[in-house]
């Protein structure tokens, strides 16, 4: 290995070259995201067990749920991943400045739906919808409707985290690419950045149907 | 090397396609099909899960190692999911206390 090529820009030492680099990062961000899916497979295993065990009251519990606005969010964390996929492959071209204005869009969607999913949080508090000991479902009696709220704020609850964290990766790289750091063979950070978005987008994929979609026919 | 560059038109399309499979989840949700309510619904979902991972997670251009490792992890998980299920749906069958 030449001495330049140790020095080309954004390559770490221990890596050959460029392609190789990405490869491994890419590997690497994979397995992360293979745990994440556990992680939260383990909550979508809840979910699955309680509502085997009292289906009429989670059908019961999701009327509580406001289907436009997650159908809202639905479309704005969908779009949001179109976005970033548009940031990563003007990363490939290495557009710094088009990096940064999709990253900045992808950004602003993002916290639309967090912003969205606060007034929802908010309309369960004043409805009294928050486990514990105010609960009050207009009178459902079931302590199984508590338990639907309870699989609620833990799965959107984790879901929103990762949107947090998502949108603070999201300045760190639209600060890198103000820098110009990117080039046409030096882009993988923004692709890792995208894997994860598009991760947590997938989570919201299978949360809508279950949490909001599920008593609509009834 | 996986710098392939998509045209924008793919990712549009695919955007579209997502959009599409949105309005048929919610669209299949207002019809009662009893038990196949979920059933659909997860599908779809699936579906959805599916583009998103081929196309704007470029699996379809991923290494051999990278696709094996997306694959095992969504293994792990329906392994998971099939061994608990089996445990819940199983536990009344020797005519013992159900627990709940």
């Amino acid at each position: 290995m030449s001495d330049h090529a140790a020095h080309a820009p954004g390559l770490a030492h221990q890596f050959d070259d460029l392609d190789q680099q990405l490869d491994a990062t890419t590997l690497g961000m994979w397995l992360f995201l293979a745990q994440e899916i556990m992680f939260f497979g383990g909550l979508f295993a809840a979910y699955a067990i309680y509502r085997s065990h009292y289906p009429e009251a989670f059908a019961a519990a999701s009327h509580h749920l406001d289907i436009r606005l997650g159908g809202f969010n639905t479309v704005v964390l969908i779009f949001s991943s179109l976005t970033m996929a548009l940031g990563v492959r003007a990363a490939q071209m290495g557009k710094n400045k088009t990096v940064f204005n999709y990253l900045l869009v992808t950004f602003m969607l993002g916290n639309l739906f967090l912003v969205v999913k606060a007034f929802e949080y908010h309309h369960k508090y004043v409805e009294g919808l928050i486990p514990g000991p105010w609960f009050s479902a207009h009178g459902a009696t079931d302590p199984a409707v508590q338990m639907f709220f309870c699989l609620y704020f833990a799965m959107t609850g984790m879901h929103a985290l990762h949107m947090v964290v998502g949108g603070g990766l999201l300045i760190y790289f639209m600060v890198q690419a103000r820098r110009e750091r990117y080039h046409a063979h030096y882009f993988g950070p923004i692709e890792i950045m995208g894997l994860y978005w598009h991760f947590v987008d997938i989570v919201w994929i299978f949360l809508f149907p279950l949490l909001y979609l599920l008593g609509l026919h009834q | 090397m996986s710098s392939h560059v998509t045209p924008k038109k793919t990712y549009f399309a695919v955007f579209g396609t997502l959009m599409a499979l949105t309005a048929l989840t919610v669209a299949a949700a207002t019809v009662d099909l009893g038990g196949l309510n979920t059933v659909v619904a997860l599908a779809i979902a699936g579906c959805k899960a599916g583009v998103v991972i081929w196309f704007f997670m470029e699996v379809r251009h991923a290494r051999p190692m990278t696709r094996l490792t997306v694959a095992a992890g969504i293994l792990w998980l329906v392994i998971m999911l099939i061994l608990l299920s089996s445990d819940y749906i199983s536990r009344g069958w020797l005519g013992r206390s159900q627990g709940w």
